[in-house]
């Protein structure tokens, strides 16, 4: 249990500085540009561990990012659950992949990620058809070579 | 590449299956959260507790920049703030003047209402709170304060800034409350242009700076310039408050309706402290309901679009 326990500590860790970016205040645009910084480092724990977090880290987070933003509970969850599960099952090809074309990947999970909660939203009846909406996966997925950078270093001390 | 050590050390082959059948437990999960708390607003309870968690981390988010404005304030020179007093006294003085006629005003219609056998209604209770430097999601006019139903805030009560109208509670926390601005596309404000008492709403563009009037038709009389003030149809807002002023009225003849846009009166991008208004809410709907005159009557067949489907013949404030 206490193995298990400080396996986790780093994934945990990870979150709180994640969560924190998340929510930050910034300047307007750069607000709408903002990387899904929680979802992203979901994807990295899903990728290089995917037994430790797993679909119970996304549905964590995804959680987490309703209370602090959402309008309906359970919407930030299950479109973090999808592109989590994805990146778990294809989790041995992905971390193979060179970084670029694992930017590539995570541009794709995030822009599901982000249709998920557009589809949600539409349907809950508070639709945002902003272009800007659909940026957040172009940002996230230049910030991926850095993020894992950051957030693989830290593993790989523990 | 960098390869990563894993924490997996049970075999692979055996979890295929296992993982799919748990994401379909997890997004059962999900759907079942969002159904309960969408439809049924059974989660209210357990939002109000969690708030109490996510409270203390919004705080320390916002610590810094609350920081930040606090050194500029204890840092600021003798001159600006000289300044700022002088300013300051010149408004207080333009506002005593204001006060003194609208004292007189208050006994009179005080009086006439009473004439009329209605209520006042206006028994106020004010609180600032202040708005916590937290981003919500960027695509909505949301905003958070350090106020909730400790303080005895409650869902849908008003905010006023100390110019105008600027929004209200859409979620009560413990000590934090969720606040929808007058600009977000899904808020809607019933208003009512002083100079003539003409009633219609005002819906938020997503900007702002800019409110849309989409129910008017195109003889309605509006002009550029007019004051929007609440009409206290509804019954969140309370009656009289300005909402903001007309700045463009497009009356193109091909349509029915006219495109006219408002400046909201609050600095909504700008503020950092808002008033919380506690109204008497029974006696203003009793004062609005049964009252009929005709002489708001006067407009075009057309004023009674959808939008307004209050009753007719609220007394102009």
């Amino acid at each position: 249990m206490s193995r298990n326990t400080l396996r986790r500590l780093p994934m945990i860790v990870s979150i709180v500085p994640a969560l924190i970016l998340q929510i930050v205040p910034l300047p307007d645009w750069a607000d709408m540009a903002r990387p899904d910084f929680l979802i992203i480092t979901v994807l990295f724990w899903s990728m290089m561990a995917p037994r430790v977090g797993g679909l119970a880290l996304a549905f964590v987070c995804g959680l987490l990012l309703d209370l602090f933003q959402g309008l309906v509970l359970g919407q930030h969850a299950l479109a973090a659950c999808l592109p989590a599960y994805l990146a778990m099952r294809l989790h041995l090809r992905l971390r193979l992949f060179p970084v670029l074309h694992q930017a590539l990947m995570v541009f794709l999970l995030l822009a599901l990620y982000q249709f998920v909660l557009f589809w949600i939203d539409g349907i809950t009846g508070h639709p945002v058809s902003h272009w800007a909406r659909w940026l957040p996966p172009f940002t996230g997925a230049l910030l991926w070579p850095v993020w894992i950078g950051l957030l693989g270093h830290a593993y790989q001390r523990t | 590449m960098v390869t990563f050590r894993t924490a997996d050390t049970r075999p692979i082959l055996s979890r295929g299956p296992a993982a799919g059948l748990r994401f379909f437990i997890y997004a059962m999960l999900c759907i079942t959260l969002m159904w309960l708390d969408h439809r049924h607003n059974y989660l209210d309870q357990i939002r109000h507790a969690t708030s109490l968690v996510t409270y203390p981390v919004q705080v320390a988010v916002s610590s810094p920049a609350n920081l930040w404005s606090w050194l500029q304030q204890t840092f600021t020179t003798r001159a600006t703030l000289r300044e700022r007093n002088d300013t300051l006294l010149e408004e207080l003085r333009a506002t005593n003047l204001r006060l003194m006629r609208f004292e007189a005003l208050e006994q009179e219609n005080l009086r006439l209402r009473e004439m009329r056998a209605a209520t006042t209604g206006v028994a106020e209770q004010v609180m600032v709170a202040e708005i916590m430097r937290v981003d919500l999601d960027p695509f909505r006019q949301r905003a958070l304060i350090n106020k909730g139903t400790h303080d005895g805030v409650f869902k849908s009560q008003p905010l006023l800034d100390a110019k105008g109208i600027f929004g209200q509670v859409t979620r009560a926390g413990a000590f934090s409350s969720e606040v929808i601005l007058i600009s977000d596309t899904e808020h809607a404000i019933p208003v009512q242009i002083n100079r003539n008492g003409l009633r219609t709403i005002a819906v938020g563009t997503g900007d702002p700076n800019r409110l849309s009037l989409p129910f008017l038709p195109t003889n309605a009389d509006i002009q550029t310039g007019d004051l929007l003030v609440t009409s206290g149809l509804g019954g969140v807002f309370p009656p009289g408050y300005p909402v903001g002023t007309v700045t463009q009225v497009n009356t193109a003849a091909v349509q029915t309706m006219a495109e006219i846009s408002a400046k909201p009166a609050a600095a909504l991008d700008r503020d950092r402290e808002v008033l919380l208004i506690w109204v008497k809410q029974a006696a203003e709907q009793k004062d609005t309901a049964p009252a009929t005159d005709p002489g708001t009557e006067t407009h075009e067949p057309g004023n009674s679009v959808p939008a307004d489907p209050a009753p007719q013949g609220e007394p102009p404030a």
